[in-house]
């Protein structure tokens, strides 16, 4: 029996391996197929100067290039070279900008009318109202009820910009069940409508269009190290949700067989799951779920044995997702990309460590890729002897760059409630937050 | 032809009914299909309930979560088929990645092999395209299974024209964009696409927004073989409680509604029932 067709060469690029894929609604199998044309047009072959559109914009109202800096206290710390990838300053205050803008633009130059998207943290929410204002696209955003509390001062920005955001109930109330949400929209406004996804998540071409707005952190952070180390570096690390700001930065590096890629997934309470109830207190999907099918894609999920998606949890919403990106999933099969996780409890101590020696405040996604850095670099209780290197991976090497893909204003409120409930060390003095 | 086709072509025009099962219990799964298969249904899809049901509507979203709620396991589920018998054939409705995980591996075929033990003839996945659909297909041929794909008011040109080329069982003609859903009305967008699929012999069922007699009628007569009807059915079990025996009769009486309702549309004449 014959199929649809699907060339050949389509097909290996659908996929990643056993990856990816497009297993959407059949209404929606048109509008997929339609960026994927538009994906080849525009981004792959630059038809009608997109691609030099989109830099330009980047440039101007996005700010790029963002900075590579050395951080100094870090590199004392640790005892090595550290750099921080700056994408905290691009416009916005997150990576998330590059590809909201992208596929925005991209939606303009396909004759598409109206914009909708989901957002966890609420940064692609933020970016996404920010590009439709700036191209003039009316656009609405779908937000889990559990990240609009936790997240406030974003969805005051959406709507500052301009956009609608409605609140998702379902479920937990967080990224995932935004995601369901916003497939549903698609499916019932496809014919004007692009969905601008936020993660390398989803059916083809979704990952790997996201993926290349997103691989301008790598391409410049691998010549910026270039020129300011003279090579390139040991280690690169970046934290994980979906993987967006994880591939963007690592797609550039891949090739460099030298260089170890280490995504850094949140470990949230425990990684134990409660198979029963279909809970994961973490989102350390990389680490520890199996291969199934969610949001579009084959890729590596939390899930029961029966298939069916676990809530999950991190005290950083943007992290806070059962799937994760099929690229990531292959690159870790194939074991170019390793994954680790780091707590809840590490990772705010990584956001006050480097508010603190570095004066820049990071995201709570963010904070797990420096939670990481302490565990595998960090020194020990009693000063300098390097702490045990860290069991998944031995050595972060000499000279190692950082992801920030985002600066912590939206988590205050968070990271305020989170740490008067811990005993952290990294956290500044509790009296500081008696009122 | 498979059992779905003659279903649908020896009870023409057809009532293909949905409902989830666990709603609200399997147990009470069980008595509200006896009621449907009374009450006329010919063919009887049944939702093994997924945590992502992005196809659906609020209604049928919630008939899953109750499902989910009560514990409702693709073991349990299998159970119930096991011992149902019904004159209507039954098909499963389920997501993806319920059928990759009944195996040990992510692998499809433990999951056919089980649904044909339990004598169910079809399978329905509304997050598989065709283009993704091959190794669920190999494994439905090997068993005697339909796998029965949905046409979509945007399905069109060179997909389309593959699409009803391999038709298993009937084409699932999603009536309208969106997700599952009672509507008021029935949408232009069903007669634009009958008209659209005419010229192609194989049993067309209408399904996404029909509620009433009457929209069955109208779809027949517009040129289906066959409506299909689930948030309609699905509401009436949410009104009523668990264990109770009112809902089984309301889900009888509407199923009877609905097919009177089809042969309406398709020219029989069928007397209304006395008014009590
Ligand atoms: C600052 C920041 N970093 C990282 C992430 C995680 O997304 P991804 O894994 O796609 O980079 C988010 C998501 O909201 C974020 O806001």
């Amino acid at each position: 029996m014959s199929k649809p067709e699907r060339n050949r060469d389509r097909d290996s690029e659908a996929t990643f391996g056993e990856y990816g894929g497009q297993y959407v609604p059949e209404a929606l199998m048109p509008a997929v197929q339609e960026l994927e044309d538009a994906y080849e047009r525009y981004v792959l072959e630059n038809e009608d100067g997109f691609m030099d559109e989109f830099r330009e914009r980047m440039r101007d109202f996005g700010g790029r290039p963002t900075p590579l800096q050395r951080a100094d206290r870090l590199s004392d710390r640790y005892d090595r070279e550290i750099y921080l990838k700056r994408e905290d300053l691009l416009h916005g205050g997150a990576h998330k900008l590059n590809n909201a803008l992208g596929q925005v633009l991209l939606a303009k130059y396909m004759g598409k009318e109206r914009i909708i998207a989901e957002t966890g943290a609420g940064q692609h929410g933020t970016a996404t109202a920010m590009a439709a204002a700036h191209l003039d696209m009316p656009c609405e955003i779908y937000m889990g009820r559990t990240d609009i509390n936790r997240q406030r001062p974003n969805v005051y920005r959406m709507r500052m910009n301009g956009a609608e955001v409605n609140p998702v109930t379902a479920g937990s109330g967080t990224l995932k069940e935004a995601i369901n949400e916003t497939m549903r929209d698609w499916a019932t406004t496809v014919e004007r409508t692009h969905y601008v996804i936020g993660s390398i998540v989803g059916p083809h071409p979704f990952p790997k269009l996201v993926r290349d707005f997103q691989s301008v952190i790598g391409r410049e952070s691998r010549e910026q190290i270039r020129e300011k180390a003279g090579r390139l570096p040991d280690s690169v690390l970046a934290c994980a949700g979906g993987g967006s700001n994880t591939m963007g930065t690592f797609y550039e590096f891949v090739p460099d067989e030298s260089v170890d890629l280490v995504a850094v997934e949140a470990g949230g309470s425990s990684l134990e799951i409660d198979e029963a109830n279909a809970l994961a207190p973490n989102s350390a999907t990389l680490s520890t779920g199996t291969d199934g099918v969610l949001h579009g894609a084959m890729t590596k999920l939390l899930q029961s044995g029966d298939g069916q998606i676990m809530e999950s949890h991190s005290v950083s919403a943007g992290l806070d997702y059962a799937g994760v990106g099929p690229e990531l999933s292959y690159l870790v099969d194939t074991g170019r990309v390793t994954p680790v996780s780091v707590g809840d409890d590490a990772a705010l101590n990584g956001f006050h460590r480097l508010s603190n020696l570095e004066g820049i405040i990071p995201a709570l996604e963010t904070s797990h890729a420096l939670g990481y850095l302490e565990r595998a670099a960090g020194p020990a209780a009693d000063g300098r002897a390097a702490k045990p290197r860290d069991e998944n991976h031995e050595d972060l090497g000499d000279l190692v760059v950082v992801n920030v893909s985002g600066r912590g204003d939206k988590d205050l409120e968070t990271v305020l409630e989170e740490t008067e409930k811990r005993d952290l060390e990294a956290a500044p003095d509790v009296e500081v937050f008696d009122r | 032809m498979s059992e779905i086709e003659a279903a649908i072509r020896e009870n023409h025009p057809a009532l293909i009914t949905y409902i989830t099962a666990g709603d609200p219990s399997l147990e009470d799964t069980r008595e509200y299909v006896e009621a449907l298969d009374r009450g006329g249904a010919d063919l009887i899809e049944l939702g093994l309930p997924f945590s992502e049901p992005i196809a659906e509507g609020p209604t049928i979203q919630a008939a899953i979560n109750r499902a989910l709620d009560a514990g409702t396991t693709p073991q349990g589920f299998f159970e119930l088929v096991d011992d149902l018998e019904t004159e209507a054939p039954l098909l499963v409705m389920t997501y993806y990645n319920m059928i990759l995980q009944y195996g040990p591996e992510a692998d499809v075929r433990p999951f056919v092999e089980r649904a044909a033990e339990a004598g169910l003839s079809g399978i329905i996945v509304p997050d598989l395209p065709a283009e993704e659909a091959d190794p669920l297909r190999a494994a439905c041929d090997d068993h005697g299974l339909d796998l029965v794909f949905i046409v979509a008011p945007t399905t069109e040109g060179e997909r389309l024209e593959t699409i009803m080329s391999q038709v298993s069982g009937f084409a699932y003609v999603q009536a309208r964009l969106g997700t599952t859903g009672a509507r008021a009305d029935v949408s232009n967008a069903t007669h634009d696409s009958l008209a659209r699929l005419s010229a192609y012999d194989v049993p067309k069922a209408v399904g996404f927004g029909v509620s009433e007699g009457d929209h069955a009628a109208e779809i027949i007569e517009a040129g289906a073989d066959g409506v299909i009807v689930g948030s309609a059915l699905v509401d009436i079990i949410a009104e009523h409680g668990e264990g109770d025996a009112p809902a089984a009769d309301a889900l009888e009486a509407k199923a009877e509604e609905l097919k009177r309702g089809a042969r309406r549309g398709g020219g029989v004449d069928v007397p209304e029932p006395e008014q009590p």
